[in-house]
């Protein structure tokens, strides 16, 4: 058992789908306890990964290697470093809660919903473990299929729309990237003679690629993770389909499927060509793509009136601040983009909660349909008014933590950079705090609001754990930060292997200008 | 100098598919007119034609064994020669015509055309196939070629009282023999460069004509020409949508399928061996159609309401993306070629089975929108409707994925990246209308009167037959992948 951990943790929610498929369908209520039973038991079978992981060490663990097909040099290849092992805490912990939020409000078509969202489940644990490109390749695919279905079937109206593009923008972008890695794969047969998708002989072929090759593989791949970060300007699907998804399938997408574009970049893209991804041309790119994202995804969200859809362009802009770190290159910049990739993953998930609490009552999403919900929800208020300032990045909480570590990073490179993210936060809390006020704050406008009720024990239930990691994160991120540190420290070295010896230097020069410094004081003093 | 005209027992080991299956289909039609319709139990034509497939994938085997153990062996003087690749075609076409023929009985009952011809002119199809993949010369292959075409003519049209399908097959016929006419013509002009009609010898020569010769230019010509009609590339594609939509389902399915398959391999053969030396010549020329056809197939599939239609502008598009694999002509693209097919038989049949089984009222029901809302009817199926069609959209892990897997790998081996990324993003449009497809099943509300699907042992057989394989070769390849890299081997030698 010890030997297949990983393989346990994605394969439990596909044997969930299979037992949802095998119930009759007309017993939705029991089709509910076994979905969720499956998702807690999903949470469950992570202990032994938590016990076994070893933070300190930079390698992958818990490797399972067999191989798959061996016409393709293809294997079935799973291992985590720290990155996975944060994604898949948090795709089980997100994943469980988008279950358990679907209760009330997913009431037709409930056995295949719940298949549906197992099978997704399955497919993006998957995607954080894999080794191998070419398995890696088929979980990306693969998991588009349920997450169609579910924008398809149980969103809103423009949901046929919705459901499609966000298919097509992501099939798109990965067949780019299917291209960059054949090509890579022929290249490591034509260098070594065998052939291999397995990551580790992939990127032994950097030191035989130029930089221009390199760049082009680099953006192959970055296409594809760009659309689904989703980076300005392959963001146009992600309004569509955070807005007419349910409230469990935005909740996945914000907290989960973008990240696989953050994860795709650190884990594939910048370790495999190292000569792409610091290349000039790629940074200077990718930076000002990023800082476009951050501002016009803070300003779009400031002209919506549609309370979705304001939280789905403040995605743009907060996912704007990750790819900035990542593109820093330096490990402030990407323990910082992992992070606030991770914080992202808690608070966005916090908003579109809240806007399922009354949307399930309401049936609207427009802003202007609501005003003064304070006076009837305070419970609902104060949990509303955490999510907002987590998602703001007020000290205290886990968006701060995340958002300093990448100024720092980016600042590290270039004080514009910096200048223009902060720029984006005080965007970010004005649409923020404007929202609540709307919404919240004053008397009741619309008679139709006077009866709303405040939030249920299992509404509660879902944000607590939410919120309890964004406190946690924002007080105490410690063990994130080491659990990024070694593989954050593997990528630096990767990219610029002179990097860590170079900051040696720097710092040895600073304790030299200190010390003469103070000579020169104690000289004057006397 | 001629050798004299003997029959030897050589000869008749290499023609055995072709023996038994001529053999068959005469006995179909002996036993049809004397015996089988007085009794009015019309499927024991079917049951006797898919004992000669039996039989035919007896000999298939035996091959197969002979062509491992002692390399590829001639018959005829060198006309037809049995390689892996031959043995590797034929046994895609034995599938296809036996999954046409379990479609095939039911649905020409209900359709008030089941007769013994039918069956008959199924077997006459595919002995002409079986030549086309192991013939060595010209005109082995002309004829063989010829036979298969004219017996698809006569099957297209089979549905007499349906005045589609009498149009349909009047149109096949009418293009059909102009581009017979012209593939003709340009083998009639390698015959006069080589003065010999053997694959080989035509290579040679063509190897001793100078750069840009006009001569061989016209005869490369006319004979891609020829060829591109039967594959259905663009701009001779316009029989296709006709043909596939008039023709009963079952043919529309063995002629997608089979008919195509043939014609690769008889098209790798002619490119490979006879204009293997010209292929700075042919390289960009069907490299050219190869884009034109996925970008006619691809946009035109994507407006299509009858589903048959629709089906039949994806099968151009899939033309293109095989002619691709040619374009590469290394290793992976022409493994990429024989996958391509493999996957190509059981996801289409698939496909189309389940079309042929879709009924209201006892009439085919064939629009997109008849298949609204089917999956709140049968949702089993259409679980495996949906396969089918990630399939065909090339999503892994499905087989479909596999064949555009070794095409891709061929062109960026050989350094076609810019083609290579026209065809990886003709994906995403093909992947819009398949989703087409699936939306209808499983997003669009049923409709007042509901088209049902309407199951009979036949069409579960394909079903499951398809339905196993897309997902096996899908997610276990590599058996398959072996199968068709020995095949290709045996092509390039």
């Amino acid at each position: 058992m010890s030997d297949n951990i990983l393989s346990i943790i994605w394969l439990t929610p596909l044997v969930g789908m299979i037992a949802v498929m095998c119930l009759p369908k007309e017993s939705a209520q029991l089709i509910r306890y076994v979905a969720n039973a499956f998702a807690v038991l999903g949470l469950l079978v992570t202990i032994p990964m938590i016990r076994a992981f070893d933070s300190a060490n930079g390698d992958f663990q818990l490797i399972e290697r067999v191989d798959w097909i061996p016409a393709l040099g293809a294997q079935y290849y799973l291992g985590i470093d720290g990155f996975g092992y944060l994604m898949i805490l948090l795709t089980v912990v997100v994943g469980w809660l988008s279950i358990l939020c679907s209760w009330a409000s997913i009431q037709n078509r409930v056995k295949e919903y719940y298949a549906f969202f197992l099978f997704l489940q399955a497919g993006m644990l998957g995607v954080f473990m894999v080794l191998d490109v070419f398995l890696f390749y088929v979980f990306w695919e693969i998991m588009l299929v349920p997450m169609y279905f579910i924008i398809g079937i149980w969103g809103g109206k423009q949901r046929l729309y919705a459901a499609i593009k966000f298919f097509l923008y992501t099939l798109a972008g990965s067949v780019l990237m299917l291209l960059a890695m054949l090509t890579v794969y022929f290249k490591h047969f034509e260098q070594f003679g065998f052939y291999s998708f397995a990551l580790e002989d992939l990127m032994r072929v950097a030191a035989y690629t130029g930089p221009d090759m390199q760049f082009w593989l680099f953006w192959g791949f970055f296409v594809a993770f760009a659309v689904k970060v989703p980076m300005f300007p392959f963001h146009t699907w992600l309004p569509d389909a955070h807005t007419e998804a349910p409230t469990a399938g935005s909740v996945i997408l914000a907290g989960i499927l973008l990240k696989m574009g953050l994860y795709g970049l650190v884990r594939f893209a910048m370790p495999m060509f190292p000569k792409g991804a610091t290349d000039d041309l790629t940074v200077t790119l990718v930076a000002v793509l990023s800082i476009v994202g951050i501002v016009y995804g803070a300003l779009v969200s400031l002209m919506q009136s549609d309370w979705k859809r304001l939280v789905a362009y403040s995605s743009v802009s907060h996912l704007g601040f990750c790819t900035l770190g990542l593109i820093a290159l330096n490990p402030n910049g990407i323990a910082g983009g992992m992070l606030q990739g991770l914080n992202h993953g808690l608070s966005t998930p916090l908003l579109f909660l809240a806007v399922g609490v009354v949307y399930d009552q309401r049936h609207t999403r427009a802003i202007a349909d609501y005003g003064g919900l304070a006076n009837r929800m305070p419970v609902y208020t104060v949990l509303f008014a955490i999510s907002l300032f987590a998602s703001m990045g007020m000290p205290g909480l886990n968006g701060f933590i995340g958002e300093f570590t990448i100024l720092r990073g980016a600042f590290e490179v270039s004080a514009v950079w910096a200048g223009f993210a902060v720029l984006g936060i005080v965007l970010g809390a004005a649409y923020l705090l404007w929202l609540f006020q709307r919404v919240m704050l004053g008397p009741i406008t619309n008679p139709e609001n006077e009866g709303v009720r405040d939030m249920n024990l299992r509404e509660i239930v879902v944000m607590a754990p939410l919120i309890a990691g964004c406190f946690w994160i924002g007080l105490y991120p410690k063990p994130c930060f080491e659990i990024l540190e070694a593989p954050t420290r593997k990528l630096v070295e990767r990219l610029d292997p002179d990097y860590y010896s170079r900051q040696a230097e720097a710092l040895a020069g600073h304790d030299e200008t200190l010390a003469l410094a103070l000579a020169e004081d104690s000289a004057a003093s006397e | 100098m001629m050798d004299p005209i003997t029959f030897t027992l050589d000869d008749f080991h290499v023609l055995k598919p072709a023996i038994i299956l001529c053999l068959f289909g005469c006995g179909i039609l002996l036993a049809d007119a004397f015996v089988v319709r007085h009794t009015g139990r019309r499927w024991i034509n079917a049951v006797t034609a898919l004992a000669g497939e039996g039989l035919v994938a007896l000999v298939l085997i035996g091959h197969l064994a002979d062509v491992r153990t002692q390399g590829a062996f001639a018959g005829l003087g060198g006309s037809v020669v049995i390689d892996g690749f031959g043995v590797f075609f034929n046994a895609i076409f034995a599938m296809a015509a036996s999954l046409a023929i379990i479609l095939s009985a039911r649905y020409m009952e209900s359709e008030g055309e089941h007769r013994g011809e039918y069956y008959a002119l199924m077997l006459f199809a595919q002995a002409g196939m079986s030549l086309m993949a192991t013939g060595q010369d010209l005109v082995v292959l002309f004829v063989a070629l010829e036979t298969m075409a004219l017996s698809f003519y006569v099957l297209v049209g089979f549905l007499r009282s349906s005045r589609k399908s009498n149009e349909a097959a009047m149109k096949y016929l009418i293009l059909g023999a102009f581009s017979s006419g012209l593939l003709a013509y340009g083998l009639s002009i390698l015959y006069g460069i080589a003065g010999s009609t053997n694959l080989a010898d035509v290579g040679e020569a063509v190897a001793g004509r100078p750069d840009g010769d006009w001569v061989l230019t016209l005869a490369l010509i006319t004979t891609s020409v020829g060829l591109f009609f039967k594959i259905a590339a663009v701009p001779f594609h316009m029989w296709a949508p006709d043909v596939y939509e008039g023709a009963p389902t079952p043919t529309t399915a063995y002629v997608s399928v089979a008919s195509k398959a043939a014609s690769f391999a008889l098209m790798i053969r002619l490119f490979l061996v006879a204009y293997g030396s010209a292929a700075d010549a042919w390289i960009p020329l069907l490299g050219g159609i190869a884009l034109l056809t996925m970008t006619v197939g691809n946009l035109a599939a994507v407006t299509q309401s009858n589903l048959k239609r629709l089906l039949a502008y994806s099968s151009v598009a899939h033309g293109g993306y095989i002619l691709l694999g040619l374009v590469a002509a290394n290793e992976a693209g022409l493994r990429g070629v024989a996958v391509y097919i493999l996957a190509y038989v059981f996801m289409n049949f698939g496909a189309f089975a389940l079309i042929a089984a879709l009924r209201r009222d006892g009439e085919a029901a064939e629009e997109l929108e008849d298949l609204n809302g089917l999956f709140s009817r049968s949702p089993g199926y259409t679980i495996l409707m949906a396969i089918f069609m990630l399939s065909l959209a090339g999503i892994p892990p499905m087989a479909g994925f596999y064949g555009k897997y070794y095409i891709f790998l061929g062109l960026l081996g050989e350094g076609y990246y810019l083609l290579a990324v026209f065809a990886a993003l003709y994906v995403a449009v093909a992947a819009y209308y398949y989703f087409r497809v699936i939306r209808a099943c499983w997003l669009e509300p049923s409709g007042e009167k509901p088209a049902a699907l309407e199951m009979n042992l036949g069409t579960r057989v394909t079903l499951a037959a398809s339905g196993a394989l897309t997902v096996i070769i899908g997610i276990m390849p590599q058996r398959f992948l072996d199968l068709a890299g020995e095949s290709v081997l045996a092509a390039l030698r």
